[in-house]
């Protein structure tokens, strides 16, 4: 509402100068010292960094659909897994023989889905009564057998194609970069479904079938193993930046190495998280520019209002359906990105590895602690959050470690000191309760 | 004989694995759907509170087991259940008085109840690892079957087995005396219908004198007990793993949907259409059309989907329902 | 009320986390002060120079004065945004009294909370959202006398008797009713308390004009039977006919005052409000 729009006043016009000081503080401390608290390790401090900026941009995207249009999307983890299989499929190189295995009958499954999916949908929309009901129930039936009759072989030879090492689809062997954006469009066409879907009904329901498509493409990234291995994993895939022993064997980067006094292994390792951060700053503070520029658009403004107040919108003619359709799918794109990095920056798609409570809610955790609707705010939430969370699981055993340090040595003491890294998912719920409680509108709160 | 043969197989493989699991959501789903009614926020805490009491449930149960108490051929938890409710309870109400009173007092939106909850879910998902640790843990005791395969086979002659296990019989008693105990509560008692009169209309709940913080107070006490209940019949039907139970949260949700989120009756009903549709996709019913039709000898295990895409089912539920009936099957409103 | 609006209506209008039905409007934690002694010669109910508004917003009432003697009927009428309903509910306690003070049967009520006037003897039937829609008319009864713990079979088959045509709804769900008979079923709520007084806001908005003359026939029958009625009205002609007393607000103060004959017989009233 208009009301909550305070007015910039000094203390609120250094406010996020100040937070993001203290944010770079605490990695500068991580970096630098070495004590209780910190490692001391610039290694160390730059890939919490890096997977902060990560989380960051996935929590821009959240906040668009939180923040532009209150859209409550519990789906994330599916987006950003989905998006995740693009470097998989883009940048891996080919696997010999997989294409002609089945790619092709894999591809006409997958128009027979769709394009049964496409007809069931316009026989709904022409069909009435219980005879429309029946025919797209008929279509949609026949379309599922089609669908596995031309799926199924195809699967199967896919998987018998050197199933130890692959089995398979393979990778397009294009750069990895391309696969970031590409990871975008994943996510925005299964946002694009989900929304045309969970947005049209008489009030959303969107929390719920965000819910359930999240955790249908986690399993089919376990389950399909022909798409990308599903529990085996991928591991490998191809880097934007050097890699740490080429660096260490190039005698040019030992001397740079020396001249800064540190050994070529800590520095490699160094050089490459930079490469990676500087990747994910350009991505990042594209985001929040198109973002920003968006938000003051005719565009944006017209997002907010249908946001304030969704009524008077509609009356204007708005039709607020279909901007909320927008936003979703172009937040779920951004996601998908981040998704997509994600998986370049570790190298590896392990589906496993995908659980709700990191991805989806401690996204809405950052989201909801650095300001809803202030996109700055996402990016220092996220970054904190991100930082917290890795530290809690160290700073829990120091504590509990002193904390016990006068009990007698038996079975309570090594429950509790074994059960202290536990203590991170206790922290983060308190944090955002306290927050909720004390400052609801986030850290930066949006203007 | 092939047709009672392939009746015993739809019963052994579908109907009485799906009878149970339907139980077990039913519950899940009556809780969600009260606190809904009632408190007006879906309760995104749900499942990790239900692992939280369930492991309560666990240890007095390894306490009693080692104590050599045991209840015969029932389980032992059982013994163990009202503690483990009364102890939930007391926790659940303290996470009220502590997180959402202060919203609800000052009239704020329901939206931020449901932040508030992902909240909660994160601190009772730690203190389950703190109680339990992070592995699967089985606490079922007490005879495994009440009718085993090879005894019904010798009893009936069929090529076929029946296996009727303790827990699933325990499950669906439990569950009918728990559904009617509830709905006796609600239709009957001053109390009951006052929660419902609430849920309909605050104010006028109010200004008859209904105490507001009271019915709160009860919706907590009842939807910890059905939490408890269902997760502990839930982790004795399976086994108990801490994160099975976020996990049922789609399945929980759905089912309350399914039914029009307030509505009781629609909470069991959404349940069982769940579950049997669950268990009904991805079964491989290749064994019992060879009954039915032992002439036709398909390829394939005639499995609609492969049981990790159970999800999927109750996603294709709700958006059927929703697409057809936007309020679910039974009208929301109304505990 | 931080917090009330922190996320500034994000998140609202997903039905599968947050259920649509709104909150309450009446703060329950209000606690009530003490009761103080009526003064000698008080009408059975006065709400005395009331002047107050909502919370802290600007004062609605001026220096009202509304008065009810024991078995009559008492209409509080003016044209819209006059403050009747207002009036009305300062003198239920759902205002901000600053000044004046409200005293029923003998005793100061003005520090009392509506659901302890409730106690003291006023039933109060609001305009809207009066009845509990999916419960029982039976139910809806007995949610009325949730406050007495006696047998209340009796007070139910005294309403039954006054209303017919709730009688035979009994078993059916109260939002299935027609708008006459909703009205009817919340009058009989507010009357499952045997108040000492009875509160109506409106009780004929939106009904037809058959509906209206038999609730006006039930309301005179109430008030023969010794219960004192407040009343607000739209319908003010009607109304003052029916009327012991009756008011007529405009802007929050009393203009006029008498018998309804008598403001019926008033020129200035007739030409300023009654249409000629």
């Amino acid at each position: 509402m208009s009301g909550n729009r305070q007015v910039t006043s000094a203390a609120s016009r250094w406010r996020a100068p100040v937070l993001f000081l203290i944010l770079a503080a605490l990695f500068f401390a991580e970096g630098t010292f070495r004590n209780a608290m910190f490692s001391g390790s610039w290694n160390i401090s730059l890939a919490i960094l890096n997977m902060g900026l990560i989380s960051a941009i996935t929590a821009l995207g959240l906040n668009m659909q939180w923040g532009y249009a209150g859209l409550f999307n519990v789906g994330v983890v599916g987006f950003l897994a989905l998006g995740g299989l693009a470097p998989v499929l883009i940048a891996l190189p080919p696997v010999e023989g997989a294409w002609g295995a089945g790619g092709m009958r894999i591809i006409a499954a997958l128009v027979t889905g769709i394009g049964s999916l496409a007809l069931a949908s316009l026989v709904w929309r022409r069909g009435r009564g219980k005879v429309g009901a029946l025919a797209t129930a008929g279509v949609l039936v026949l379309g599922f057998f089609l669908f596995r009759w031309v799926f199924d072989p195809a699967v199967a030879a896919i998987e018998a194609n050197q199933s130890a090492r692959y089995g398979n689809i393979g990778g397009l062997g294009w750069p990895v970069l391309l696969s970031w954006p590409i990871g975008g469009l994943f996510a925005a066409a299964a946002a694009w479904a989900v929304g045309k879907v969970a947005l049209g009904l008489r009030s959303d329901y969107l929390a719920i079938a965000t819910l359930g498509i999240g955790e249908i493409i986690v399993a089919v990234l376990k389950n399909e193993e022909w798409l990308a291995r599903g529990v085996k994993n991928i591991t490998s895939i191809p880097r934007p930046v050097p890699y740490e022993i080429e660096l260490q064997r190039n005698p040019d980067f030992q001397s740079f190495a020396n001249s800064w006094s540190t050994s070529a292994a800590e520095a490699s390792g160094i050089w490459v998280k930079l490469c990676y951060m500087s990747l994910f700053l350009v991505v990042l503070l594209a985001i929040i520019l198109l973002a920003e520029l968006a938000l003051k658009s005719p565009w944006g403004r017209m997002m907010r209002a249908i946001r304030d107040n969704e009524t008077a919108a509609e009356a204007m003619g708005k039709d607020v359906t279909a901007r909320h359709l927008q936003v979703f799918i172009i937040g779920c794109g951004v996601i998908g990105m981040a998704g997509a990095m994600m998986i370049t920056l570790d190298g590896l798609m392990a589906p496993t590895s995908y659980n709700p409570l990191r991805y989806t809610f401690l996204i809405w955790v950052m989201v909801i602690i650095g300001g809803s609707g202030n996109n700055w705010g996402a990016v220092l939430g996220a970054v904190l959050i991100w930082f917290l969370w890795i530290k809690v699981e160290v700073w829990g055993p120091e504590l509990i470690g002193l904390l016990t340090a006068p009990m007698p040595a038996g079975a309570v003491k090594d429950h509790l000191l074994d059960s202290a890294p536990h203590m991170r998912f206790i922290a983060m719920g308190m944090i955002l309760l306290l927050v909720l409680r004390f400052a609801p509108r986030g850290l930066l709160p949006e203007r | 004989m092939d047709i009672l043969n392939a009746l015993v197989a739809f019963l052994n493989f579908v109907f009485i694995p799906a009878a149970s699991y339907g139980a077990q959501l039913a519950l899940g789903a009556l809780g969600v759907t009260l606190i809904y009614g009632i408190l007006r926020f879906s309760n995104f805490a749900h499942g990790d509170t239900m692992a939280f009491g369930t492991a309560i449930v666990i240890i007095l149960t390894w306490g009693l087991q080692g104590l050599g108490v045991n209840l015969g051929p029932l389980p032992t938890a059982l013994l163990a259940l009202p503690l483990g409710i009364a102890l939930t309870a007391l926790l659940v109400l303290g996470t009220d008085r502590v997180v959402y009173r202060f919203y609800r007092v000052n009239k704020s939106a329901p939206i931020i109840m449901v932040m508030a909850s992902v909240g909660v879910m994160f601190v009772m998902n730690g203190l389950t690892r703190l109680l339990i640790g992070v592995d699967d843990q089985i606490f079922t005791d007490g005879a495994r079957f009440v009718i085993d395969v090879r005894s019904f086979r010798d009893w009936s002659g069929l090529d076929e087995g029946l296996a009727l296990r303790t827990t699933q019989v325990l499950t669906l008693v439990v569950a009918v005396l728990v559904v009617w105990a509830l709905f006796r509560f609600l239709n009957r008692t001053k109390s009951g219908k006052a929660m419902r009169a609430y849920s309909d209309n605050e104010d006028l709940a109010l200004l008859s004198g209904i105490e507001p913080e009271r019915v709160v107070r009860i919706t907590w006490i009842i939807a910890a007990a059905l939490m408890v209940i269902a997760g502990t019949l839930y982790g004795l039907d399976k086994s108990f793993g801490p994160f099975n139970y976020f996990q049922m949260l789609l399945p929980i949700f759905a089912s309350a949907i399914v039914g029009g989120l307030g509505n009781p009756v629609g909470a069991i009903a959404g349940g069982f259409l769940v579950a049997f549709s669950e268990v009904a996709v991805t079964y491989p019913w290749r064994k019992i059309v060879g009954y039915l039709a032992p002439d036709w000898q398909p390829d394939g295990l005639l499995q609609l989907l492969s049981t990790e895409y159970k999800f999927a089912v109750s996603f294709m539920i709700l958006i059927a329902v929703l697409l057809f009936r936007p309020t679910g099957l039974f009208r929301g409103k109304s505990v | 009320m931080s917090g009330s609006d922190a996320f500034a209506n994000r998140g609202n209008r997903d039905a599968s986390v947050v259920n649509p039905r709104p909150s309450g409007t009446i703060d329950s934690t209000r606690r009530s002060g003490p009761v103080g002694e009526g003064r000698a010669g008080d009408p059975f109910l006065i709400g005395e120079a009331m002047t107050g508004g909502y919370g802290t917003g600007p004062d609605i009432l001026h220096d009202c004065t509304i008065a009810v003697e024991q078995g009559e009927i008492a209409v509080i009428v003016g044209p819209n945004g006059a403050g009747k309903s207002t009036a009305m509910k300062a003198v239920f306690g759902m205002l901000d009294l600053r000044q004046g003070s409200v005293r029923l049967n003998g005793r100061d009520i003005t520090a009392l909370n509506p659901q302890d006037r409730v106690k003291a003897g006023m039933g109060f039937v609001p305009q809207v959202n009066n009845i509990f829609p999916s419960l029982t008319v039976q139910e809806n009864l007995e949610m009325g006398a949730f406050i007495r713990d006696d047998d209340i079979s009796e007070t139910m088959e005294q309403v039954f008797d006054l209303f017919p045509a709730v009688a035979d709804k009994r078993k059916q769900a109260a939002g299935e009713l027609s708008g006459g008979q909703r009205q009817q079923v919340a009058v009989s709520r507010a009357l499952m308390t045997r108040p000492s007084l009875l509160m109506l806001d409106e009780p004929t908005a939106g009904v037809s004009p058959i509906v209206m003359d038999e609730l006006f026939d039930r309301i005179i029958a109430i008030a023969r039977g010794g219960l004192p009625v407040l009343m607000v009205e739209q319908n003010a002609r009607q109304a003052m006919n029916i009327a012991d007393k009756a008011y007529v607000l405009v802007q929050g103060r009393n203009a006029h005052t008498g018998t309804g004959k008598e403001l019926m017989a008033n020129e200035e009233v007739r030409r300023t409000f009654l249409g000629g």
